[in-house]
């Protein structure tokens, strides 16, 4: 089965059914992107096909076709996802950072398609888990990007 | 009142000091792991050298070349004694070791340390990552130890210049000699600085607080960028060659045991299958793709053995018949006046001249870490017989310890890699049948290959040592001005760790009951006690242990007493700290946040009704205090917003304390709103985030955080900010419903009517 995946096309042998977020952490050896749950929860394990997030963990790898798939690997070869990542960096956003490539991933998604979004469409876009608690700092950090945060500054202080 | 760090003596954090630690054991160790990297300067991969005899009679924390490594372009490799999960502790360390050397933080590479008795930095006697002890147990180490790195640096320095040591100083990453105007670079000095004898501790000069370039600056974290681009490695992305998978099916019930597995040929050959084993109540399939493995075993039938009644007395066995239900009802009758923890003054005459009383009993639920990485361990045999070793933990020589038990080799044999961990909040101590390396090591024997076993959500949350429940009968007196007088708290509870180390009868767990006591409030009669009820789940530490539940029953009924008393609780909090200046101010500077107390209830712009309470604690050496703002809409609580302030005394990085701070207020909103682990006939209703939700961005409150500094011994960080948001939370929801809160998930609660 051919894959195209970080703008390359590979061979995979795994098995259709196998979810593609195992394709890519064991047959392609690509760790960033996370196992968390299982069930399409948590959204750790989120990648991008053909640009637009999706849950990479019930994702059989013979579903994904001729999409693109992107991971966190090559989401700084993307524009969008370039400026995710550093303002990423710059708020400081991952506590633990086990979720924050899914994170990172969802974001990008969501400043594709949408790059002025509003305090609503990020919440509703932005349902990965976090257990360190940093909903805020994403969102802010988000907003930030989409330079939409004038009338939410300053509440740590 | 507020200073009851967990003491060294505290049964609940072994102390894991290793008793047969040799110091050739631990310098090859140290060797093996800087092997991989480049090692330019210290390190101790060369012949035995003056630093390594001189840190013979060292103190844990002062042998210099054990924790530092430097490379020629001037970066500065730390092996730090504490795991980095998410709570900021190598910037911490960074900035510490790095304040003392003359070494920006952002020139470090920071990695935790292998296991050795070098690494025994909190309270110069144990090596744990957790009680929120890292930062306050170890800072002076740890300055000592930057400032004889950085002496040794100017005793290379003075001999490669012919100068004497007096004549040089330095400036961020090198040695200057001001007469000459020359200058090397510490990575130029490498190589030299190993021969020079390590300073002993007592010896450095520490430097002036006032002249501190990066301690108590908001100095970026070490590691963001690795965490924003996948490139952090967690136990769960480690591998070596040769490496199959692993995936286990435990037992729904702890303590039963595999007996027959009626469709094992079936499952020997699905796809990828390698082998099936049986391990200590669970089974396993290796295949060399994860998947694989996980399908075939989930596809086992296996037939679960009850086990003997002998083996039973030795585990924790989860009976067929237990459930939560019934649990919280035992809990809530337990009767009996405890075994005491805490008194003053005279209880019975607090009673005797009361106008009023109140009771009250309140209760709690089980709760899971729901760390987002589950566990997993990769174990690798070598041809020497010794042991590679990759896993979450927050304590990597007691672990060392029991691996070498379960791998039937010596400790100095095995190696622990702790890498990065994917949260943790109390997961990733050593709980019996929680953790799983005794699987690892069982597989990696019998396959002879290395193994990598991976726990499944269903599978961490089948074996996730879980917080505790409590019920706890309250009692308070108020004289005829409304002020308490007396409060008697007795909690039904099993703590952490009197389930971890055995309960002994005469005394009460103190991190059962901590919460309830080392309260700071001027009630003249109290008392608090225990009563043990022993739990069939396994039990946890989890973010803030007892204060996680403790302060949401004694600050919730605080509030029941101001109201009994026509008091306004932010007031009665203030009346009952008077003369006590850091609490007051504390408490003063959270109203301050929220712009001023008000306790509603009140009308919002967005025309919800909305309504605050107010809560405070004393955990982990720090004070806290928190409101919080909800409405209810739909019969569901919307927490709009929390002011979390934490006083920890003296700080390192206020950034990383308010990210603190954030997460923990989220944490606790989610435990007070969502979170409970129910059982039905002995196993869990709820084995993955869709039926164990843990809060999400949508329901997430606005977190104002602020961070004082009163000048206070240091205190504890991590967990501190989170006990004083439950009850604030309940006690704002009372205001709006005119019924009081005593329990939680709040969730559970009929506020259709409010």
């Amino acid at each position: 089965m051919k894959l195209k995946i970080n703008g390359k096309s590979v061979d995979v042998q795994s098995g259709p059914d196998t979810p593609l977020l195992w394709v890519i952490r064991d047959e392609l050896g690509m760790t960033g992107t996370k196992f968390g749950c299982g069930i399409a929860q948590c959204g750790a394990c989120s990648v991008l096909l053909d640009g637009t997030v999706q849950r990479s963990c019930v994702l059989p790898v013979s579903a994904v076709g001729d999409s693109e798939v992107t991971t966190i690997e090559e989401i700084e070869n993307d524009p969008v996802g370039k400026r995710v990542v550093e303002a990423w960096v710059d708020k400081e956003v991952p506590q633990c950072g086990y979720c924050q490539s899914g994170q990172v991933m969802a974001a990008t998604s969501l400043l594709k398609s949408n790059d002025k979004p509003t305090e609503d469409d990020i919440t509703a876009a932005m349902t990965n888990l976090c257990r360190c608690g940093t909903y805020n700092a994403i969102n802010d950090t988000i907003a930030s990007i989409a330079g939409t945060d004038a009338a939410k500054a300053g509440d740590a202080q | 009142m507020n200073d009851h760090d967990p003491k060294i003596s505290d049964p609940g954090y072994p102390t894991g000091a290793p008793e047969n630690v040799s110091r050739r054991r631990f310098l090859l160790a140290s060797a093996g792991i800087t092997a991989g990297s480049l090692v330019l300067g210290f390190g101790l991969s060369v012949a035995p050298n003056k630093a390594a005899a001189a840190a013979q009679k060292m103190p844990p924390g002062a042998n210099v070349p054990a924790f530092l490594e430097l490379r020629k372009d001037g970066k500065v490799r730390l092996l730090s004694p504490f795991n980095e999960g998410g709570q900021g502790v190598f910037t911490a360390m960074a900035q510490i070791v790095g304040e003392e050397m003359d070494v920006a933080p952002d020139s470090f590479i920071v990695e935790n340390a292998p296991a050795g008795s070098d690494y025994l930095v909190v309270y110069g006697k144990m090596r744990i990552t957790g009680g929120s002890m890292s930062v306050r147990t170890s800072y002076d180490t740890m300055r000592k130890l930057g400032a004889a790195a950085r002496q040794m640096m100017l005793e290379a320095a003075a001999k490669k210049l012919d100068a004497p040591v007096s004549d040089l100083s330095t400036e961020p990453g090198k040695v200057v000699h001001k007469a000459s105007g020359k200058s090397l670079g510490y990575g130029e000095l490498a190589g030299d600085a190993l021969d020079q004898e390590v300073p002993s501790p007592d010896s450095v000069t520490l430097k002036d607080p006032k002249d501190f370039k990066w301690i108590g600056e908001p100095v970026k974290r070490v590691d963001v960028y690795e965490k924003s681009t996948g490139k952090a490695i967690y136990a769960m992305d480690a591998k070596v060659d040769g490496m199959l998978h692993a995936a286990v099916q435990h037992a729904p019930r702890l303590g039963l045991k595999p007996g027959d597995i009626s469709n094992l040929d079936e499952v020997k050959g699905m796809a990828g299958v390698m082998s099936v084993h049986k391990l200590d109540g669970a089974v396993a399939v290796v295949a060399e793709r994860f998947w694989d493995a996980k399908t075939a075993v989930e596809a086992a039938k296996v037939d679960w053995q009850e086990p003997s009644e002998d083996e039973k007395s030795k585990i924790r066995y989860m009976p067929a018949d237990f459930s939560t239900e019934e649990f919280a009802k035992q809990l809530a009758n337990t009767k009996g006046d405890g075994t005491e923890a805490e008194s003053e003054g005279d209880i019975a005459s607090g009673f005797d001249g009361a106008a009023k009383t109140v009771d009250a009993t309140y209760q709690s639920q089980y709760l899971h870490h729901a760390q987002i990485e589950p566990a997993s361990t990769l174990a690798r045999f070598n041809e020497d017989g010794s042991l590679d070793i990759w896993l979450p933990n927050q304590a990597p020589e007691q672990f060392q310890a029991q691996i070498a038990d379960a791998a039937g080799i010596k400790p100095e044999q095995v190696k622990v890699n702790s890498p990065m961990l994917g949260g943790f909040f109390g997961r990733h101590f050593l709980y019996p049948a929680a953790n799983p390396f005794p699987q690892a090591v069982q597989l990696a024997k019998e396959v002879g290959k290395p193994i990598k076993v991976i726990w499944t959500r269903e599978q961490e949350f089948l074996r996730d040592p879980l917080r505790p429940m409590a019920a706890v009968r309250f009692r308070g007196a108020l004289d005829d001005q409304g002020m308490p007088v007396a409060l008697e708290a007795i909690s039904a509870c099993e703590g952490p760790t009197e389930a971890l180390n055995g309960h002994n009868p005469d005394k009460v767990d103190a991190m059962a009951v901590e919460g309830l006591t080392g309260k700071s409030y001027a009630i003249p009669n109290r008392r608090i006690a225990q009563n043990y009820v022993e739990n069939p789940t396994s039990l946890a530490y989890w973010r803030s242990v007892g204060h996680s539940m403790n302060d949401f029953f004694y600050e919730a009924f605080l509030d029941e007493m101001a109201d009994a008393g026509g008091q306004d609780p932010y007031e009665l909090r203030m009346k009952l700290l008077e003369g006590n200046e850091r609490l007051t101010n504390l408490l003063k500077a959270v109203g301050d946040l929220s712009g001023g107390w008000k306790r509603g209830p009140f009308d919002a712009e967005d025309g919800t009704r909305r309504a605050r309470g107010v809560a405070m604690a004393s955990p982990f050496g720090s004070e806290a205090a928190a409101i919080a703002e909800v409405s209810i809409q739909d019969g569901q609580i919307v927490v709009h917003d929390i002011w979390d302030v934490l006083d920890p005394g003296s700080i390192v990085n206020p950034a990383i304390i308010k990210a603190q701070i954030m997460g923990a207020a989220t944490l606790g909103t989610s435990e007070a709103l969502i979170e409970e682990v129910a059982y039905k006939n002995g196993e869990p209703t709820a084995r993955n985030f869709d039926y164990y939700p843990i809060l999400g961005g949508a329901r997430a409150p606005r977190i104002h955080a602020k961070v004082i500094e009163s000048g206070a011994k240091m205190g504890g960080v991590g967990e501190p900010p989170l006990p004083a948001v439950p009850p604030a939370i309940a006690n704002a929801v009372s205001v709006l419903t005119g019924q009081r809160v005593r329990s939680m998930p709040m969730d559970k609660l009929d506020l259709k009517k409010g």
